[in-house]
């Protein structure tokens, strides 16, 4: 199965992120295939096929400035055509993890969101769609974001397909303890 | 029969519509669902993004859960994302024991532990070969003649677990359609991507995806679904997307365990149409003197 080449061992990927994202690229042959089936890549900066040559060359700072990654929607299509069977969409995830860490800011809309989604989670351990959003809302900071999701929030009020909830600011959360030991357990790798 | 149930945190609000069906068809198929107790998020695309231990811990502790109730059982999981998620976690635990130590020193925080041995199954996949069509026909007491159904799979429930459909021409849904007494709308966008998380990071990309999907189901009287993310993105923006390209790509967006309970007759109540997002006069017209 193409997906059985997972991208290194979970906290391995603490040490050195993006000689790990390198190892797992050795293998491109630059072949395309990947490009070739992306259905974001006509609005990348850098295509697929560009990004692992990249890695590969160890170009971190262009590739951190490139927003390609952020594009990827995860359909797996890459991964599943690779004539070299690499773990192409758990690459993209990986350079999205270095650069959330390492705070690239290449992006601004998307290390937020996925942020706000994973607190509301810590906080409830279920996604809490009106309260994620808000968290989202707050850390943009750009008054037009909200206004954009304004009519779909209307429909889904209106249905009872959402709660409003603002942020809960108290501390401690559903999840809390297991987030901790998991940011413990990979700090120690 | 029994299965596991993990909803997902989408079936509680924008998705209810899909908890809603999918209990009551199974209930009306005779198969029982044990919703795991204290279920919570599979970490959906996020989680991967801040750790990739995070992102497996999440699921493994749903998975968790299932084992220590006691019961034996496959995990019936109606969105794809959550699929592909503990179906990944289930892997990866039980192929690599540094991952498997590591998810359970993580684990026992919440005093629980995961070997693996739950098998992940998705809603299509158990109503495509454990129900099958045939069982849809059997019970079949409204027939939809004339209803065209172009079948969405999306990404996640095909790619990159191959488990029970073609991950590039996918045709489960076909006989299942089939069995209603509609037809199948044969295009060739069932496994496109819908854009997923980047309708809310990365809009107008995710919106032309959209577009192209509803472009090419011209001439279909329904969309059919198999996950919530697909159904709010192809339901939700139609009116702008319409504007968009010029003309109008306005159409009904259905889940599958919706069709399949009209032509079941299962009450409206356990349907829940009223809450989708997407339904046109016509559609609705169409069903209502199909029921007459």
């Amino acid at each position: 199965m193409a997906h059985s080449q997972a991208l290194g061992a979970p906290g391995h990927s603490a040490r050195d992120p993006f000689s790990e994202i390198s190892k797992n690229l050795r293998a491109c042959m630059q072949c395309g295939t990947c490009t070739g089936s992306c259905g974001s890549a006509a609005k990348m900066d850098y295509t697929p096929r560009q990004v692992w040559r990249m890695v590969q060359s160890g170009l971190k700072e262009e590739l951190f400035t490139s927003r390609t990654f952020w594009l990827c929607s995860s359909c797996y299509y890459c991964t599943l055509r690779c004539p070299r069977g690499l773990p192409l969409t758990d690459t993209m995830a990986a350079l999205k993890r270095v650069a959330t860490a390492e705070k690239y800011a290449n992006d601004r809309k998307s290390p937020p969101f996925y942020k706000a989604f994973l607190d509301s989670v810590r906080k409830y351990g279920r996604v809490r769609e009106a309260e994620m959003m808000t968290r989202y809302f707050l850390a943009v900071k750009n008054p037009a974001l909200p206004l954009s999701f304004v009519p779909l929030g209307m429909k889904l009020l209106a249905k009872g397909k959402m709660e409003l909830q603002l942020p809960g600011v108290s501390r401690g959360g559903k999840l809390e303890r297991l987030y901790k030991k998991v940011m413990e357990l990979e700090a120690a790798q | 029969m029994k299965y596991f149930y993990y909803p997902g945190c989408s079936l509680e609000h924008s998705a209810k519509e899909y908890d809603l069906s999918t209990r009551a068809l199974m209930r009306l198929l005779g198969r029982e669902l044990l919703e795991i107790e204290d279920w919570t998020c599979c970490g959906a695309s996020a989680a991967d993004t801040a750790s990739r231990l995070l992102s497996i811990v999440l699921p493994a502790r749903n998975l968790a859960l299932a084992q220590k109730s006691g019961e034996t059982a496959d995990m019936l999981v109606p969105c794809s994302s959550c699929y592909l998620n503990l179906k990944r976690a289930d892997q990866l635990i039980g192929r690599d024991s540094q991952t498997r130590g590591l998810v359970n020193e993580a684990l026992a925080e919440e005093g629980l532990s995961y070997g693996g041995g739950v098998r992940v199954r998705h809603l299509l996949d158990v109503l495509a070969n454990d129900i099958g069509a045939g069982a849809i026909a059997e019970g079949l007491k409204q027939s939809l003649p004339g209803l065209r159904v172009a079948p969405y799979y999306g990404c996640q429930a095909l790619r990159p677990f191959a488990d029970f459909d073609d991950p590039e021409q996918p045709h489960s849904m076909d006989s299942l359609i089939e069995a209603t007494g509609a037809s199948v709308f044969d295009w060739s966008m069932g496994a496109k991507c819908c854009g997923a998380g980047l309708m809310t990071t990365k809009k107008e990309l995710a919106q032309e995806l959209v577009a192209d999907l509803l472009d090419a189901a011209k001439g279909a009287d329904c969309i059919v679904t198999v996950c919530p993310m697909c159904q709010m993105n192809l339901e939700a923006g139609q009116k702008k997307i319409s504007r968009m390209r010029g003309r109008p790509l306005e159409i009904s967006i259905v889940y599958l365990p919706q069709l399949l309970g009209l032509s079941l007759a299962m009450s409206g109540g356990g349907l829940r149409l009223d809450l989708n997002l997407a339904l046109t006069r016509p559609f609705k017209q169409r069903l209502a003197a199909m029921a007459k």
